[in-house]
């Protein structure tokens, strides 16, 4: 009967990731990138992030807003509060109504969240022939494939093969569902500048980006994988011990 | 023989007594650890404790007027005082209050007058912020909910009010700007 | 309950409370002394997992509670600055949310056990049904809270979910309008949803309450499935069972842990950190993994019932009444039973493959009459609710004496194929309905009905009794069988 129940065990959690993994059957196996933030001790790659920030700011948020995340939230990006707040006034934040019920403008808080590029859904379909790029705070969750999936739609431009029309502000991506997309490809090489001597790759930049995406997705991500080694080896521990006092409490049972 | 297995029942049985410790308290660690979380979660989120000071920009406020600014959910007045109103506050016998307290204790700068705009009576707003305003017997606050009067100090003069309107914790960034929280 | 034999207690106010309540007496003789089988197995772990599982999702639940808005604009937003702002919020939120995985694993294994050892059958039938009627409303409970994130699988699941009822004749649109309270999935959906799912766990409590009561009653079934002749074949519940329970619970924690921390979103589905929309749908909308294999069978309903099913069905419940009926195989006409079974199965290919030809256009049988009057909808979804309940009837359907699946080697293939054939369905419930995966869930549809309707009964009267041991202490000591190690 043990063996039932192994097998029972092992065939759920082999079939866990067959079930999360639907959606993208169509298209070609993603490329496998070596995240920092991977495995069971992973963490963040600050320097990655920071750059990675300078990506999102320069080039996605033109289009792409990141509503979820805080200017405050950028403390684990390694930034001090004079750099937060530096990078915050940079914004401009609509607040109000004010005494005279006017809406106003003023410059951002660490309490304020990264604004949004355009007022509303529809604005944002208006300026995009009718897509509406997607939110980022979750985007790496919110597809399958994560981080992998955000790096290869950055590196996966290619000219359409024959058998495919595209329509004008029409784009051929290979790790596109279905490979068309209205996104016109963001980056190239050197368009941002890197202080720390990074490659201005596309590939580079694709890395940083889905490195920052991810923490903006999962910004508990460290905490939860340290706190969980320290819960399953407790487990496991306590495990072992209660096992020992089973058998010691049945020893005398026939 | 019986002398001979005597300590050897004692050791097992001091073995089985440690076993049983150990068991028992990893089971109360496991679930202080699990206490835990529960009972934090219930404390105020990063979102709330993110606004738990702000910052105010007093550069428009002219002398004489007042701004009233939202801090933690509750409204705080600042006014900035002319020389009259300070005078005033300032000519007071302090030994006369209810609740004893000089004005320059309630300060950090004479013309700014930084108070939580909550009656220590029973938590009404006092009047006395727009120009328009009641601002009671002693020109300074008054309360419409009990009749509580302030003087220009922020200092319980007459009504049923116990206490002084209450300064929070606040600093100066710079000349104009005050930090609050 | 007024007076009654009381335990002795020394501690002063536990006996001062249990002359007034004789709360710590119940507690004592229901699980300090209580007399249990002493050669359960590991699979008996898992009823005090159950329970310490509803408590987990009880607590986890109350305290999202504190934080959740039940409202269509900030459902969603709230449950992120769970995620991001609360205290511990991202952790009570995975523990919840992989929770109701777990819990559903432990269940799936407690009922797989009560099936194995023939627990549902006399004098347990009731203490079954109340264990079915759990797993009932813990289904209502799991769907209703996964919509409550508000997201794109959330929203369409509960499209699809609350749509099944339109499949019934007359009244379905009404009953699916008063469902949502309104045309469509919206705030009022998600407002009832949520006082729902907060009422139904303690509703489960209290269904628990009778179960655990029911056991308490007939004692618990073994390994052996037979009874407890004295006391030298059981052990006092305390230390014994809650010792080696606490062992089992705390290996089950430690994978539940290893899905909370390492792989939160794993069971999950990428489309629900999506905000729900009401003018896209998901590629593919699936279910939760626990709730697949009854989404295979409501897919597996390509077909309806025309005449030519219907007269199948009508022959096979003519080769099943003789089954029934009998009292012993020696009264069963085999080669009567078989020619009916024969006849039904090519009524019901025929009426299969003559839907599949109306609807392909191609008229190659030309069969008069093959339209389906009970519509394919209307079956799946019959079949899927059907599924579950057959369960509650389990004890009536199955009149075999013997109760362990150790001592009838022809049930225990057919149980075993059964888990096979739920972990069949489980696939076909996550692939697109395409291809190979519709044949591959009609059969696996048909063994699961089979296995109830057909095989029990049939075993019930044809499976010979086995010699069984006199008593779980001559069988535990005498004869040292792996199966059953204690």
């Amino acid at each position: 009967m043990k063996y039932f129940l192994i097998l029972t065990a092992i065939t759920l959690l082999a079939s866990g990731p067959t079930f999360a993994a639907e959606g993208g059957h169509s298209t070609p196996e993603l490329p496998n990138v070596d995240w920092s933030f991977e495995g069971v001790t992973g963490h963040y790659n600050k320097g990655s992030l920071q750059r990675g920030l300078k990506v999102y700011r320069n080039v996605c948020s033109a289009c792409h807003g990141l509503k979820r995340v805080y200017f405050r939230n950028l403390e684990a990006l390694g930034y001090n509060e004079a750099q937060i707040k530096a990078i915050a006034a940079e914004y401009t934040i609509t607040d109000g109504p004010n005494d005279e019920g006017e809406m106003f403008e003023r410059a951002g808080r660490p309490s304020d969240r990264f604004p949004e590029p355009y007022p509303n859904e529809n604005a944002a379909k208006y300026a995009n022939n009718g897509a509406l790029p997607p939110d980022l705070s979750l985007i790496t969750k919110a597809r399958a494939g994560g981080a992998d999936y955000i790096y290869g739609l950055m590196v996966g431009y290619e000219e359409a093969p024959a058998d495919i029309d595209l329509l004008p502000g029409q784009y051929y991506n290979e790790y596109m569902p279905g490979h068309v997309i209205s996104m016109p490809p963001p980056l190239s090489d050197g368009m941002v500048a890197y202080e720390d001597g990074a490659a201005e790759t596309v590939e580079q930049y694709a890395k940083d980006v889905s490195n920052f995406l991810t923490y903006a997705a999962e910004p508990e991500l460290e905490q939860r994988k340290r706190m969980g080694i320290k819960v399953v080896l407790f487990l496991i521990a306590f495990a072992a011990v209660m096992f020992a006092v089973k058998k010691r409490v049945w020893k005398n049972i026939h | 023989m019986t002398t001979s297995e005597k300590p050897e029942n004692e050791e097992k049985s001091s073995r089985r007594d440690f076993l049983y410790l150990t068991a028992a308290s990893m089971g109360a660690v496991a679930i202080g650890s699990v206490a835990w979380p529960l009972v934090d979660q219930m404390n105020p989120a990063k979102d709330t404790l993110a606004l738990a000071s702000t910052e105010v920009d007093l550069t428009p406020v002219e002398a004489g007027q007042a701004i009233t600014v939202m801090w933690r959910g509750a409204p705080v007045f600042i006014r900035h005082r002319t020389t009259e109103e300070i005078m005033e506050a300032r000519k007071v016998d302090v030994a006369e209050l209810r609740d004893p307290q000089t004005d320059e204790e309630r300060v950090k700068k004479e013309q700014w007058l930084v108070m939580v705009g909550i009656c220590t009576h029973l938590g009404c707003v006092p009047l006395g912020q727009k120009p328009s305003d009641v601002k009671g017997e002693y020109g300074g606050w008054f309360c419409p909910c009990h009749g509580s009067h302030y003087d220009t100090s922020g200092r319980i003069r007459k009504g049923p009010a116990p206490k002084n309107l209450v300064v929070p914790e606040y600093e100066f960034t710079t000349d104009t700007t005050v930090r609050i929280g | 309950m007024a007076g009654g034999h009381r335990a002795d207690f020394k501690n002063p106010v536990v006996k001062w409370v249990d002359e007034r309540l004789p709360i710590f007496t119940m507690v004592k003789a229901e699980y300090g002394v209580f007399p249990t089988p002493k050669n359960f197995n590991y699979f008996w772990n898992f009823g005090a997992i159950a329970m310490v599982m509803l408590t987990i999702m009880i607590v986890t639940g109350i305290t999202l509670a504190m934080h959740y808005a039940a409202h269509n604009a900030h459902a969603f937003d709230s449950v992120e600055r769970i995620m991001r702002d609360v205290n511990y919020g991202w952790l009570i939120r995975y523990v919840h949310a992989n929770g109701a995985s777990f819990f559903f694993v432990a269940v799936y294994i407690h009922i797989f056990r009560g099936m194995y050892y023939g627990s549902y059958k006399r004098p347990r039938e009731l203490l079954w049904m109340f264990g079915v009627l759990i797993f009932l409303l813990m289904m209502g409970t799991a769907f209703m809270g996964y919509v409550l994130p508000w997201g794109q699988m959330s929203f369409w699941g509960a499209q699809v979910i609350t749509n099944f009822f339109s499949a019934i004749p007359l009244v379905g649109e009404g009953i699916v309008e008063w469902l949502r309270g309104g045309f469509s999935i919206a705030n009022p959906t998600l407002n009832r949803f949520f006082a729902l799912h907060y009422l139904l766990p303690f509703v489960i409590v209290g269904v628990v309450v009778l179960h655990v009561w029911a056991l308490h009653v007939t004692g618990s079934n073994n390994p052996l499935g037979i009874d407890v002749k004295g006391p030298q074949d059981t052990v006092p519940f305390n230390p014994y069972y809650t010792i080696k329970d606490t062992f089992g619970l705390i290996v089950f924690l430690a994978i539940y842990a290893i899905f909370v921390f390492f792989l939160p979103n794993t069971l999950g589905h990428p489309d629900n950190y999506i905000p729900a929309n009401p003018l896209v749908t998901p590629a593919h909308i699936v279910p939760e993994w626990y709730f697949l294999p009854f989404y295979a069978i409501l897919r597996a309903f390509t077909f309806g019932v025309n005449i030519y099913i219907a007269l199948g069905l009508l022959c096979a419940a003519f080769a099943m009444w003789p089954i029934f009926a009998a009292k012993d195989k020696n009264e069963i006409n085999f080669k009567m039973v078989s020619i009916a079974f024969a006849v039904a199965g090519l009524f019901c290919l025929l009426g299969y493959f003559s839907q599949y030809e109306l609807a392909s256009g191609d008229m190659a049988l030309a069969l008069p009459a093959s339209a389906a009057f009970v519509s394919a909808k209307l079956c799946g979804v019959l079949a899927m609710f059907g599924a579950v309940a057959i369960l509650f009837v389990l004890p009536f359907l199955d009149s075999h004496p013997v109760r362990s699946a150790v001592f009838r080697p022809w049930f225990k293939i057919a149980v075993l194929l059964l888990v096979a054939d739920f972990f069949v369905l489980m696939l076909c419930g996550a692939k697109p309905a395409e291809g190979f995966w519709v044949p591959l869930s009609q059969v696996a549809m048909l063994y699961y009905m089979a296995f109830f309707i057909v095989v029990i009964p049939l075993l019930s009267k044809i499976e010979p009794v086995a010699d069984l041991p006199d008593s779980i202490h001559q069988a535990v000591t005498g004869n040292h069988k792996s199966s059953v190690s204690s």
